[in-house]
């Protein structure tokens, strides 16, 4: 569509932006370093590799945060892998350390690694988690065999390929945090500008195509954002960990909040922090690689956001499992003995333990605790020979009692085409089904003659309704 | 008399003359995944201002056709006319429902931003939906009795509400034909209710929609025009007259002996 003739914009600001750096080249980036540098009180060089990490950090966060929710988190690894023997053949054909040269080389044979993963996945019966794992081993071996070819060769030791593979931020230089400044920089204008279409393909591609947007396009450009990303992250966090920096943030993220326009932002600060710290954690262990401490630090933030991030995080999914089952407990207890009591016919003659126990498959133990626990709410009363429900717990009773029988004619009358609301409570049951199909189960329940507010003959009025 | 190739923009306004051209023709659709033909030689013209269904037995292809219609699977021959022009041409005319499935419901977003989505056909590239569209987003919601779930985050709606907000997209892309993937399939009987609502209103509005059905037993009280659908057109014509004992055994019954003759006919043709 016309409209998005303007994406054409994106390659003419790209070449501005290299024609513009090359016309100034890296001099006033380095006095803007020693300024800030002297700013924050640090040295030049811890600075440079500090804004480089937390930069890198910040861009692998928000490009992977859409990866994982468009569940290509492995592509990243397979690009990152697919990119050694690019990163192996541009330094053969340059002969030196060029940075820029053989990023570039590296991102060539990555996006050609992900296009050989879509090609496998439609054009042969490979699945897509075997494509991947075929691409990223090939490719990695190929660039191993490649990088060993060039080490034994003696103009090869300089170009230290070995920090490509787990990664070495303190050979950091000017140039190095420049390219990753640019890389940076294009991304996230590119994730701001474009939000709103790779939120759509993201999560409803066809529909996007429905309404004519160039799909392919704009997914490739996804995809070019990451393996960029990927590959300006190789120098630092290397080619085996660097998926890592992809992953860890956006799926930190995802157990704070479900909005997106939350967790894009969100993943990006984790990756920066995760970034800042990995960098101080490496210095502080010299000796481990940069890529394996940068990911050690990534997966602290990890940890602490599956265990107390509020609503999805482990503690609170445990905490809200507990509430469930005590509430089900609960209502078991007040359901067996109201209908206990119907089968009575008599409300206010206790239930004895051991007819509870037949009717439950609890051990004496849980109905202790229960029992005492109904207490303590006032819907129990102990008798010296069992338990009866309090006029509260009669109350209380009469509704759940009411609202599992509707909920078992509903399930029983109109189960085909019910089935996606089984799992629900039966609390909800006024939430889900309209007031007239409530009204028709009523009626079916009064004719079989098990409407719980009438049931059991008591003295006590056991609804509000009978009140009037 | 305007000429079939008038643009339908200029006739959009309900002008008479407009009705003259169908919303929607397919001429000689075949559809093929890798080398077996899913749908064969498909014919179509629909008329306008009627609900229409698609009904076939499982594998008929109904899914696929309506797909193949929007372009989201390739068709290995044949041409599809919307509002007497070329698909590509008049797309922004057309409403689709996909099947629920047919997405993560687990993605990061609230019911309101999937019904902003409707509105983005109508957006340029960078450009965010605004307060109108908003507003239109909250009217749609409240057309399909979700208005108070617009925040709710999506993996938290049953499966007849997301299916509600699903229409609700349909509802914003303010379209003149609507195509509609089994939006009936696996709901309660209160959405069902809400969707069969919706369909009449839309008619009311002179709106064309076209809905892959799965029931037998609704389908003649909620459709107006009926397609029976098994790899090729069986039969299509008003509710009345097509839904009848012979059709569906020709649909439904029989289905290899359907394919059978069929594999006659080409062998026949080819000697």
């Amino acid at each position: 569509m016309q409209r998005f003739g303007l994406l054409w914009l994106i390659p003419v600001a790209l070449a501005l932006e290299i024609t513009a750096v090359e016309a100034f080249g890296l001099e006033p980036i380095q006095q803007g370093i020693v300024v800030l540098a002297d700013l924050f009180g640090l040295h030049y060089n811890s600075f440079l590799i500090w804004l480089g990490t937390s930069l890198l950090g910040l861009t692998s966060g928000v490009v992977g945060a859409f990866a994982v929710l468009k569940k290509r988190s492995l592509v990243g690894d397979a690009v990152a892998h697919a990119a050694l023997p690019g990163l192996a053949i541009a330094f053969m054909l340059i002969g030196e350390r060029n940075f820029i040269g053989m990023l570039t080389g590296a991102a060539i044979s990555g996006i050609l690694g992900s296009l050989a993963i879509s090609w496998l996945i439609r054009h042969t019966r490979i699945k897509s988690d075997a494509a991947i794992g075929i691409v990223l081993s090939v490719l990695f071996g190929l660039g191993i065999a490649l990088s060993r070819i060039i080490q034994d060769d003696p103009t090869g030791q300089q170009a230290g390929l070995d920090a490509f593979l787990l990664g070495k931020t303190a050979g950091m230089i000017s140039q190095d945090l420049l390219t990753i400044a640019l890389v940076a920089a294009n991304v996230l204008v590119m994730v701001a500008l474009l939000y709103k279409e790779f939120k759509l393909i993201g999560f409803d591609p066809d529909f996007a195509a429905v309404l004519g947007w160039p799909v392919l396009v704009l997914d490739g450009l996804l995809m070019a954002l990451l393996v960029f990303t990927t590959v300006i992250g190789l120098p630092a966090v290397g080619v085996v960990l660097i998926a890592a920096m992809l992953i860890i943030p956006g799926v930190s993220a995802r157990f704070w909040t479900d909005k997106l326009h939350v967790l894009v932002p969100l993943a990006g600060f984790f990756g920066l922090l995760t970034g800042f710290v990995g960098t101080y954690a490496s210095a502080q262990f010299a000796d481990l690689p940069a890529g394996a401490v940068i990911v050690l630090s990534g997966s602290a933030v990890f940890m602490i956001s599956m265990l107390v991030a509020p609503r999805r995080g482990l503690i609170a999914r445990s905490l809200l499992e507990l509430t469930t089952r005590l509430r089900i407990a609960r209502q078991n207890l007040l359901r067996t003995l109201f209908e206990a009591a119907e089968e009575n016919e008599n409300i206010d003659i206790p239930i004895t333990p051991s007819v509870l126990l037949k009717l439950r498959s609890w051990s004496p133990r849980q109905l202790q605790v229960l029992s005492w626990w109904g207490r303590l709410l006032g819907e129990v009363e102990s008798h010296p020979t069992g338990w009866r429900l309090t006029e509260a717990g009669r109350r209380h009773a009469a509704q759940i009692v009411r609202a599992h029988r509707l909920w078992e004619v509903y399930l029983v009358e109109q189960a085909s085409i019910a089935s996606d609301h089984v799992h629900r409570d039966a609390d909800e049951i006024e939430h889900v089904l309209t007031p007239e199909i409530l009204k028709d189960l009523e009626q079916k329940l009064q004719a079989a003659g098990r409407w719980p507010a009438t049931a059991p003959s008591s003295v006590h009025p056991l609804t509000e309704g009978e009140h009037a | 008399m305007l000429s079939p190739n008038t643009d339908p923009s200029s006739t959009a306004a309900a002008a008479p003359s407009s009705e003259r051209v169908p919303p929607f023709e397919i001429h000689d659709m075949t559809v093929a995944y890798h080398n077996k033909p899913v749908l064969w030689d498909v014919d179509l013209t629909v008329p306008e201002n009627q609900l229409i269904a698609i009904l076939g037995p499982n594998g008929a292809g109904k899914s696929t056709l309506i797909k193949a219609v929007l372009g989201l699977i390739p068709r290995a021959s044949g041409r599809v006319d919307i509002f007497g022009k070329p698909y590509e041409t008049n797309r922004s005319l057309v409403g689709y429902v996909p099947q629920r499935e047919s997405v993560d419901w687990d993605f990061p977003i609230s019911a309101l931003e999937v019904v902003l989505m409707g509105r983005y056909g109508h957006l340029g590239l960078f450009r965010r939906p605004g307060k109108h569209d908003r507003e239109i987003s909250l009217d749609a919601l409240d057309k399909v009795g979700m208005a108070d779930y617009a925040e709710r985050q999506i993996s938290q709606l049953s499966g007849g509400q997301q299916q509600r907000v699903f229409l609700a997209r349909a509802l914003v892309q303010d379209a003149r034909l609507y195509f509609m993937d089994e939006p009936f399939a696996g709901v309660d009987a209160a959405t069902e209710r809400a969707i069969l609502t919706l369909l009449r209103e839309l008619k009311e509005q002179q709106k064309t929609v076209i809905v892959v059905h799965h029931s037998l037993q609704t389908v003649r009280e909620y459709f107006d025009h009926l397609i029976l659908l098994n790899m090729r057109v069986v039969a299509h014509g008003p509710m009345a007259e097509t839904f009848n004992d012979d059709n569906l055994q020709k649909t439904y019954g029989g289905r290899l002996a359907i394919l059978d003759r069929a594999a006659e006919a080409v062998r026949q043709a080819k000697e």
